[in-house]
């Protein structure tokens, strides 16, 4: 039934991941470009990169003391880090984290294809067709794959050494592919060998799926687990039970005679 | 109707004498004497919510395909009965959601009403001869819960189960020498074995139940043989217990606090969500999730998994584990200390009377400070048991706080006892003061000019 309603959503996601991605609130471009329809997507991509990575990734995609070469980053690269909003960096080095796009999604399209026509040979965008009849699949794959740091509802986790494994709530599916295929960050990398192309359409419609989870118990601290549950405990449990002993033990004393 | 009642029973039982004796027992007034009660009514609860969750729950490791109303994305998923069972208990079975939650929630509440009433116990010298005995019936009390939880916890078969079970026998193969045999003896196998879940369930709810209720039973008539302790006062001595009888005042209080403690469980059952084994999925042996914490009566010992060095020792041939340090040998001298403390204060301070009465936490300050010392030592451990929780709220690397962790547990109870030692004393010095200068005088003016204080007469 869930999957069946699900499924229209989905297949339209897929489809119109241009929508999704640049409609959600986009940061004003950082450096207002005109880009007449005419232009070549390429030229104008040069003109961004120029304005906004040349900086830490030098002008020849060779990268500098603040950024990595792009070299030998792709479509899939490029397309993940503009559109989950990871790049650009406000602050070189630090850690990238996911926020609304500074582009819209023809300016991504721009810069994607100028990296990718000026030596980046990397991993091209993949497909994705979120299958909705294979949830159970999907869930194995996440929970052999993707839980161990992102844990198991999605929420993310620590990845340890200061990294963080981020949550995976907002993805889109091809956001999702994307960094399957690319591994982001210290994130591994999964080729076809490690998650075959079924079971990567299986795995971005499960994570799909976490972001409504379901909570059927009631108010959820599943992010939290047993920390959260445990402070539930002694807060509520044992806070509501001390009130009422304090309550009853003061109220109901013995006299004292006379 | 009382009166009816104790008349019906005593033409057929003789029980009058008894009852009318029992009926006007005296009970402290202090509220702090009925943490206890919290804890025996949450077993009532546990043992209630538990019999339910028999009816249903299937404890076997034979694997299945599950098809059920309950989870698209388990749906054909090859997994264990119990783990299905607990599926069919949360979604196809009437207020078996809510009877599992207010279970899972009561386990969590029994354990701190238990260290709660030990902490009461303690820090007031309730546990001092003649009731040394009843201190280690209760510190075994203590065991046994945490050791009904942490099998319930691993009933279900979800992930957390599994990866807790790891643990637990991990810690077994630690122990040097006979470790491997005590670790197969009891998991029958290696790891994971199908013997398991079956073993568990019989220690969860036969063995430790029925510990627990005998255990109970002894507690409480060792109390009632020996009576209430009770704080000192004007009215209070030695010899006498001051307070309401039994009936009617006493089982009142009594009675509404079962209905909060009842109340309580049942709304959060209803409410808060725990445990969503659906979330975590079936336990499949080379999958782990993160963050993965057990319950918090046990995390105190997960907290020392984590933050103990890696001092793993060759003897001989013989590799002695690392878990050895932080999984055996520390809650084994912990709890050491905790059944010895009786015997190790009257050695410590050379008294070896009866105590009927009670001390106030500021009149002892080295037994204060110990047991503040203890309980944040405790309070660090559980707080370093979900570091990786705390990393990612805060954004620091997990290493750094298992570092600081590493340090904080030994340095936090030293500064924590340095300042329950300083308000002790600062607090008899002020309670000596008050004796010697009482709080209201009045000033006189002699003929000659000067003041002088009197004290007012306490009426």
């Amino acid at each position: 039934m869930i999957a069946a309603f699900a499924a229209v959503p989905l297949l339209a996601g897929a489809t119109l991941i241009a929508a999704t991605t640049s409609a959600g609130q986009p940061k004003p471009p950082l450096t207002h470009v005109a880009a007449p329809a005419a232009r070549d997507p390429v030229k104008v991509g040069g003109d961004l990169y120029a304005t906004h990575c040349i900086h830490c990734h030098g002008d020849k995609l060779q990268g500098t003391v603040d950024g990595p070469p792009l070299t030998k980053a792709g479509a899939a690269d490029v397309d993940f880090q503009l559109s989950t909003g990871r790049m650009p960096l406000e602050v070189p080095a630090t850690e990238p984290m996911r926020g609304p796009a500074s582009f819209p999604r023809e300016q991504i399209d721009a810069i994607v294809a100028y990296v990718t026509s000026h030596g980046g040979h990397g991993v091209p965008i993949p497909k994705v067709n979120p299958d909705v009849t294979n949830l159970t699949r999907g869930r194995v794959v996440f929970e052999e794959n993707c839980e161990a740091c992102h844990g198991a509802t999605g929420t993310g986790a620590v990845a340890g050494f200061g990294w963080l494994a981020p949550d995976v709530l907002q993805a889109t599916p091809l956001q999702t592919a994307e960094a399957v295929r690319t591994g982001p960050g210290i994130m591994p990398q999964f080729g076809e060998h490690a998650i075959p192309q079924d079971d990567l359409d299986a795995l971005t419609a499960y994570v799909d799926t976490l972001h409504h989870p379901d909570d059927r118990g009631g108010y959820s601290l599943s992010s939290a687990g047993p920390v959260g549950e445990g402070l539930v405990g002694w807060l509520i449990g044992l806070g509501c039970t001390l009130l009422v002993m304090f309550a009853v033990g003061e109220t109901l004393k013995s006299k004292p005679p006379g | 109707m009382i009166r009816k009642l104790v008349d019906a029973l005593d033409e057929r039982l003789g029980v009058a004498p008894f009852l009318r004796h029992a009926l006007r027992k005296a009970f402290p007034d202090h509220w702090s004497f009925m943490l206890g009660e919290v804890a025996a009514y949450c077993f009532v609860f546990i043992l209630l919510s538990g019999t339910y969750l028999t009816f249903f729950f299937h404890p076997s490791s034979h694997q299945a395909i599950y098809h059920g109303h309950g989870v698209p994305s388990l749906d054909g998923r090859a997994m264990s009965d119990a783990y299905a069972s607990v599926l069919r208990i949360s979604f196809e079975t009437q207020a078996g959601l809510l009877i599992r939650q207010a279970h899972h929630w009561c386990a969590l509440l029994f354990a701190a009403a238990v260290i709660t009433h030990m902490a009461r116990v303690f820090f007031t010298g309730a546990y001092r001869k003649p009731r040394d005995l009843n201190w280690v019936i209760g510190l075994t009390l203590l065991l046994l819960v945490m050791g009904d939880g942490f099998t319930g916890y691993s009933l279900p078969d979800d992930q957390l189960s599994g990866a807790g079970l790891r643990i637990a026998q991990s810690i077994a193969l630690a122990i040097p020498v006979i470790g491997s045999w005590v670790a197969f003896l009891f998991f029958g196998g290696n790891f994971p074995s199908p013997e398991i879940t079956n073993r568990l369930y019989a220690i969860h709810i036969l063995f430790i139940p029925l510990a627990l209720g005998g255990l109970i039973a002894l507690h409480v008539a060792i109390l009632w043989h020996q009576k209430h302790t009770q704080f000192p006062g004007k009215r209070q001595r030695e010899n006498n217990v001051v307070g309401s009888p039994l009936w009617p005042t006493y089982a009142v209080k009594s009675l509404a606090l079962m209905a909060a403690t009842f109340g309580v469980l049942l709304l959060l059952g209803g409410l808060v969500e725990i445990n969503p084994v659906w979330q975590y999925g079936p336990y499949d042996p080379w999958t782990v999730a993160s963050p993965a914490q057990p319950d918090w009566y046990v995390g105190w010992l997960d907290g020392a998994l984590r933050v103990a060095p890696p001092w793993a020792i060759r003897l001989g041939g013989h590799t002695i584990s690392a878990l050895l340090w932080p999984g055996i040998v520390l809650p084994g001298v912990l709890f050491g200390i905790l059944y010895s403390w009786p015997w190790l204060e009257r050695k410590l301070t050379g008294d070896r009377a009866y105590h009927e009465l009670l001390q106030f936490p500021w009149q002892n300050p080295l037994r204060t400070s110990v047991g503040v010392a203890a309980l944040t030592f405790a309070a660090m451990l559980l707080l370093a048991a979900s570091d990786d929780v705390q990393a990612r709220l805060w954004h620091v690397s997990v290493q750094q706080l298992a570092w600081f962790y590493r340090f904080a547990v030994w340095i936090a109870p030293v500064i924590a006892a340095a300042i329950a030692w300083r308000i002790c004393v600062e607090l008899q010095a002020r309670h000596a003061y008050e004796q010697d200068h009482p709080s209201r005088v009045v000033l006189k003016r002699a003929p000659e000019g000067g003041f002088e204080e009197e004290p007012v007469p306490t009426p």
